[in-house]
């Protein structure tokens, strides 16, 4: 702020509450004074049968009034409020979220510092590590993937065993740290609207759906010339490229005709942002453990 | 008393129309919005009540039509229909202004259905209380403008020696939402109903919470303080308490108020000067809106008995209750530590409805009950005791709305800082919203109830308005039971 607009709030600040308080202590006198009635206790202003008396300021209200000027005065003094002036106390909001983060560094040290060397399958058989790892991934990764990893439209499940990118600790460490981001190209220009409709007929049936066959036979010859090139010649994905597998009957936008022929015609954009930089190294490798632990109990179900 | 109505002379013919008329709309429109508040607090409770009509009733745009209803259309009714009566009569001189008197209720209505159709459909400035596009602003804007010659223009011709402390407040109240509203609202226009802020940032989160909390500060506190001038010592037929408070506190709250809007964007990038300025002046602004607590109350003193028969008194006096504890609650709320609990919960909206619901909204209907019968020409409203039932769903609807917005505020401000010991947090968000529903539903309880007050009012002013055989002879403004 430069010195001319500091000087504008100073002195606006202080003839305000210096106004106000003349206005308080120049009002404690009883004004009326009716020497022909002096049982008269109103002003003598009548406003449609409206009179008014003229009391005194009820003195622990004017107490108040004074505690509270007192109050600004001390504060303004000891805290940054007037301009420039940085207070007695040297107090800063930056100050305080700096002291109040590194405090919270270190305890963060303390606790997760020894899980930055640990290979992830060791943390995740240690149940205290899960734990925390389960609290880090409620209040990072649930609002997307849901409180019990189980995913939403749009967000993958990640409790199934079925994999865009690949669950081993490496793939999800290297998803966790730099994000993913997840592509499939209109294909509507490219095959036609024909072309979307039998495709979507032949990827019904890779999943053993109810389709047409005829439309499903003409689909695979469009899919065997335009989609394999990321799904595989049997539509089984590819791991590296983050292109689903389309026979496994796990869909992330749907897997009715409708959707799928959207998916087909529009193409889908997704991302999962990049955590590195938004959470500490321990804490990515404390949720990577947790998520790898999500995706071995289903197996143990099994 | 006798003395000074000799001195004004015969009654002047004052304007009633515009008065019914706004009288009638904000009943109407009093409904309306607390109708609309009832169905989002249901979605909040229920969120697949979102779907009803998707996307026009979703909760992210009917939540500014409730605010704009019943702040703007309801409130701004109210305060239309009760400035424009009381500069009549306590000036002792008709409206001035000519045509630019309908104008400002036909020009009102009009703005409230635009905001009826807008709103819904997604058009919006996204400022809070602000949201309305810019051809809707510019028509705010000129109805304002009217509305102040009007008021002026009366004060102007008055035939009493002073200007009554009520229209201190009015006159404070219109010339600042002019000035609130103009400057919120500059901003470029790109489509008719697209613009864009002239103001960016911080700046413009400044300037938006400038306005939100003195569309609080003038627009719902200092005019309907206003309303209480005139209405609490008429309706109890009792003197105002000390003048001289009112000298001082209305000069108090009108200049401290303009300061504390930062108080709403505290530990936010608004510079530390400017939040430390809002939270002192908040702090200070505590005596002030007292001092108009106390005047009202203490207006009654020596005819306390009054409350026992009349639930139009009652409704007032209640009102000032609730506006003596929102605003402690406020000041204290704008303390930084405090605030660091409290902001972005629940406790925020019990707040603004303590103080909407038990401030604004009661003493409105007090004003409403006190209005109708005299301006249709009745003796008294047709059912005192649909008045006495309507003011117990009316307190009852507001504590439970508030008492549950206490208990969800702090649920959630205590579930939000709540650490395990190794540092991460003990709750995830939807486990706050879980422990929240209870609360939803107890708000939409106590809100139904309000609604369903106001209902009962629609049926007694209708009542009151069509029969006939209640009718009064003459000047029937005092009407408040004598003691015996």
């Amino acid at each position: 702020m430069s010195t001319f607009w500091s000087v504008w709030v100073i002195v606006l600040t202080l003839t305000n509450l210096g106004l106000v308080t003349w206005v308080l202590f120049a009002n404690r006198k009883v004004a009326v004074d009716d020497q022909a009635d002096p049982e008269n206790k109103t002003t003598g202003h009548v406003y449609d049968g409206i009179e008014e008396y003229d009391n005194p300021l009820p003195k622990w209200w004017f107490l108040l009034f004074v505690a509270t000027l007192f109050f600004t005065a001390a504060y303004l003094a000891v805290y940054p409020g007037l301009g420039n002036f940085k207070g007695l106390s040297g107090w800063t909001s930056v100050g305080q979220l700096e002291s109040q983060q590194a405090k919270a560094q270190e305890k963060f040290d303390e606790t997760f510092g020894k899980y930055v060397e640990m290979p992830i399958e060791q943390i995740a058989d240690n149940r205290e590590a899960l734990k925390m790892g389960a609290r880090i991934f409620a209040n990072n990764c649930a609002v997307c993937h849901g409180a019990d990893g189980g995913g939403n439209y749009g967000f993958p499940n990640l409790t199934d065993g079925d994999w865009l990118y690949g669950g081993t600790p490496e793939k999800i460490l290297e998803t966790l740290h730099n994000g993913r981001q997840g592509l499939m190209p209109p294909q509507g220009p490219v095959i036609g609207e024909e072309g979307v409709k039998n495709t979507a007929e032949y990827v019904l049936a890779l999943n053993g759906l109810e389709h047409n066959a005829e439309m499903a036979a003409e689909g695979q010859k469009v899919f065997g010339t335009v989609c394999m090139a990321c799904h595989g010649a049997d539509g089984k994905g590819n791991q590296a490229l983050g292109a689903p597998n389309l026979t496994d009957n796990v869909w992330l936008y749907g897997g009715s005709r409708e959707q799928i022929q959207h998916t087909i015609r529009g193409g889908r954009k997704n991302e999962m942002p990049a955590q590195k930089g938004k959470l500490r190294e321990d804490k990515i490798r404390l949720v990577a453990a947790y998520v790898y632990s999500l995706s071995r109990q289903e197996d143990v179900e099994q | 008393m006798t003395t000074a109505v000799a001195k004004t002379g015969p009654v002047p013919d004052y304007d009633y129309k515009i008065v019914r008329q706004f009288t009638i709309m904000s009943v109407v429109w009093g409904i309306f919005g607390m109708g609309m508040g009832v169905l989002i607090a249901a979605q909040l409770a229920w969120p697949q009540l979102n779907d009803i009509w998707q996307p026009f009733s979703h909760f992210g745009r009917l939540r500014p039509l409730h605010t704009n209803a019943v702040i703007f259309a309801f409130g701004g009714s109210v305060l239309f229909a009760t400035s424009y009566y009381v500069v009549q009569r306590t000036c002792q001189t008709r409206l001035w202004g000519g045509w630019l008197i309908p104008f400002t209720f036909w020009g009102w209505q009009v703005v409230i259905i635009a905001a009826a159709i807008t709103l819904p459909m997604g058009y919006t400035s996204t400022k809070e209380y602000a949201e309305l596009e810019w051809p809707i602003d510019i028509l705010i804007a000129l109805i304002w403008i009217a509305y102040a010659l009007v008021f002026f223009g009366t004060i102007a011709q008055r035939r009493t020696s002073h200007i009554y402390v009520a229209n201190w407040f009015f006159g404070a109240y219109i010339i600042t939402i002019a000035a609130l509203h103009i400057v919120n609202n500059l901003e470029i226009p790109i489509y008719p109903f697209k613009s864009y802020s002239i103001f960016s940032g911080t700046k413009d989160a400044m300037i938006q919470w400038w306005y939100g909390h003195n569309a609080v500060g003038f627009f719902l506190t200092a005019a309907f303080l206003g309303i209480m001038y005139y209405f609490v010592p008429k309706q109890a037929n009792r003197p105002i308490y000390s003048y001289q408070l009112s000298i001082v506190h209305f000069w108090a709250l009108i200049s401290i108020y303009v300061w504390a809007g930062g108080h709403h964007l505290h530990y936010s990038a608004l510079p530390d000067w400017t939040q430390s300025l809002a939270m002192v002046m908040s702090i200070i602004l505590l005596a002030p809106s007292w001092g108009g607590m106390i005047n009202g109350i203490m207006t009654l003193s020596g005819a306390w008995h009054k409350l026992r028969t009349d639930p139009t008194l009652r409704f007032l006096v209640v009102s000032l209750s609730f506006y003596g504890m929102s605003t402690f609650e406020g000041p204290m709320m704008s303390i930084k530590t405090v605030n660091a609990l409290s902001h972005n919960t629940d406790w925020t909206i019990g707040h603004v409805h303590s103080g909407a619901l038990g401030w604004v909204a009661m003493i409105s209907i007090g004003a409403l009950y006190h209005l109708v019968p005299v301006l249709w020409k009745r003796k008294e409203m047709y059912s005192v005791k649909l008045i006495n039932a309507h003011f117990w769903l009316a307190t009852v609807g507001t504590v439970l709305y508030i008492a549950a917005m206490w208990v969800n505020g702090i649920t959630q401000g205590l579930m939000w800082r709540a650490f395990n010991a190794d540092g991460t947090l003990t709750y995830s968000f939807v486990e706050s919203v879980i422990a929240s529903h209870p609360g939803y539903v107890v708000r939409l309880i106590g809100g139904g109830f309000f609604l369903l007050g106001m209902l009962l009012m629609a049926y007694n002013v209708f009542r009151t308005v069509t029969e006939k055989e209640n009718e009064a002879h003459n000047d029937n403004t005092v009407r408040s039971v004598q003691p015996a």
